[in-house]
């Protein structure tokens, strides 16, 4: 459904040092740097996918997304979806596509809600009878009975980017890309944007993508990541593969009677330790976790135990490590 | 089409929601009225010759201008599209399935439309019970009305397409300031807002009659006064329809042009 093939981008820079006289020189004379934003970027994706788009901060997610939505013209490359190529068959493309770009705004800022998805319905030409169905299940989804009604400029920043993701839903599109669609929202309003994605995807069968720095998003959402960064593609696979390819640490953290020996258990690393508690990575491909717990329990009288998998996202700084980026 | 009556519509119900604005612009622009009116007439009374347009064409040439003032000032912006451009929100005007170029000239039309709405009525009516001979008056006969409308919306679409290249030259310079100046004072200038074209010197009348400038404003006007014969005015209006043909079809070159480089960063 989604084809990208040796996508480049690269945009041009000026660059100057700080202060009054690197300034006036840059009156007369510009450096200029390439960046490279994407380079050689392939991979495809499936339809009913939910794939997570994850890197660093800088590291071309966003270009990506804009290069898919046909707003930047690739350097090289090609790119088809649906059997378009976006940035040529613009208008007919974006038909098929919503797009939400969690740092910006696509409502009209001094009139309700209602009003945008109005005019929404009328650029798309989604027919009356289908956009009432559509517009009161997002509205029931996406919990908005209350705000619709509304001028924007009232909502707070999670109400809105509800509103955003509503509209960019009017004209049910095939494909969703959302460009860090959780950015400033509170717990409550991330489950439920979660689950509104969740459920997009098993009723109606839209492939989703998406980019996020939560990786509580990535998580409860996408069961395949495309890690990116400096603009090269690093890892494309399950998550669950990344996990144990990587995620080899546990965390045991062991309470117990007082007890002023040293622990040593070879495999494992000692992160804290005290009289009474010790906290303990383990490197699973070492030694197992029963057996760490076993030695512990022979040298100590252990009044508690808990063992915590290694967060998600200590695993993707450990990539970023890895990869140098 | 119906998308652009939709924006029409939301424009329209925007408009309304800032009624002390309107209000105050009807002020502004009674108090401007009045005072040039009062300048023209003064010159009026100590001119050698006789001036090439009469003072009683004169003041509804300015009733006009002040009651259609947002369908022919160039420095009339919408303000939103500049940010679109210089924020990046373009990003989801281009993922729409509308052209951008008939998007946007429907922003901006009914920007304009939705204000106008708003101040004409009130200028024109009371315009209309001023003493004389400071009043403004019908125009000579229904004729001469009928080419005055078709003028003025065919001034006020020219308008707009020639606005249209302020906002593609916000692409690349990135601040509208500079082009908002540039445009703004050329404009208003040769479409006969600060003088009237008949007033200005002859070499200077040559050069606002090639300029597609007058034609938004100063042509429009002169027909309701009837300073302008209708047998011209309807050559007029055929120019007028060539002008808006090339500049709509010049813009939608630049707009895709610039579209091509446009580069959306962050985010």
């Amino acid at each position: 459904m989604i084809q990208l093939e040796g996508i480049t981008k690269s945009y041009k820079v000026a660059k100057r040092a700080t202060g009054l006289k690197q300034a006036a020189k840059a009156l007369f004379y510009r450096e200029h740097t390439m960046v490279n934003a994407l380079k050689d970027i392939s991979f495809s994706i499936n339809q009913g996918e939910i794939v997570g788009y994850i890197g660093p901060n800088g590291a071309g997610k966003s270009t990506t997304i804009k290069v898919m939505s046909g707003i930047l013209v690739p350097d090289t490359g090609k790119c088809t979806i649906m059997g378009y190529t976006p940035w040529k068959d613009r208008t007919q493309y974006v038909k098929n596509i919503g797009v939400v770009f969690g740092q910006r705004s696509q409502l009209w800022w001094d009139v309700p809600v209602m009003d945008s998805f109005e005019l929404l319905k009328d650029i798309y030409k989604v027919p009356q009878q289908e956009y009432k169905s559509t517009i009161g299940q997002l509205i029931q989804t996406l919990e908005l009975q209350e705000i619709v009604n509304t001028p924007v400029r009232q909502l707070s920043l999670g109400q809105r980017m509800r509103c955003e993701i509503a509209a960019s839903l009017i004209h049910n599109p095939k494909i969703l890309f959302l460009d860090e669609p959780t950015i400033g929202l509170d717990a409550v309003s991330k489950i439920a944007v979660r689950q509104f994605i969740k459920t997009i995807n098993k009723e109606k069968g839209v492939t989703v993508i998406l980019t996020t720095h939560d990786m509580n998003d990535i998580e409860a959402l996408a069961d395949r990541v495309i890690l990116v960064g400096k603009g090269s593609l690093l890892y494309d696979g399950q998550l669950e593969e990344l996990r144990k390819r990587f995620g080899t640490k546990k965390i045991i953290t062991a309470d117990y009677q007082k007890n002023r020996n040293q622990i040593d258990i070879p495999g494992t690393a000692t992160l804290s330790w005290s009289p009474e508690r010790v906290i303990l990575s383990v490197d699973t491909a070492q030694i197992k976790t029963s057996d760490v717990i076993t030695q512990l329990s022979n040298q100590r009288d252990l009044t508690d135990v808990t063992i915590e998998t290694q967060p998600i996202e200590d695993i993707i700084v450990q990539l970023y490590k890895e990869y140098q980026i | 089409m119906k998308v652009y009556i939709s924006v029409l519509k939301l424009r329209l119900s925007m408009g309304m929601q800032y009624r002390a604005a309107a209000l105050a612009g009807v002020a502004t622009q009674f108090f401007w009225g009045f005072i040039s009116i009062m300048v023209f007439e003064a010159f009026y009374k100590h001119a050698a010759h006789t001036p090439p347009i009469s003072l009683k064409e004169l003041i509804q040439y300015i009733w006009l201008q002040q009651a259609f003032l947002v369908f022919v000032m160039m420095w009339f912006r919408d303000n939103e599209l500049f940010d679109l451009i210089t924020s990046g929100n373009i990003a989801y005007e281009l993922c729409r399935p509308s052209g951008l170029y008939g998007f946007w000239y429907a922003k901006l039309l009914a920007q304009r439309l939705s204000s106008a709405f708003l101040r004409c009525f009130p200028i024109l009516i009371v315009a209309c019970l001023l003493p004389k001979p400071y009043n403004l008056e019908p125009p000579p006969d229904i004729t001469a009305f009928l080419l005055f409308l078709s003028a003025l919306l065919l001034g006020l679409l020219l308008l707009v397409a020639i606005s249209m290249f302020l906002y593609i030259s916000v692409f690349i310079t990135l601040s509208p300031m500079g082009s908002l100046l540039v445009f703004g004072v050329l404009s208003e200038f040769f479409a006969g807002l600060v003088i009237p074209v008949p007033l200005m010197p002859i070499w200077l009348q040559k050069i606002a009659y090639v300029l597609p400038f007058r034609w938004t404003a100063d042509f429009p006007f002169r027909v309701y006064s009837g300073h302008i014969p209708e047998q011209e005015a309807i050559i007029g209006i055929l120019i007028q329809l060539a002008f808006l043909t090339v500049l709509v079809l010049l813009g939608r070159a630049a707009l895709n042009g610039v579209l091509k480089k446009v580069v959306v960063q962050g985010g």
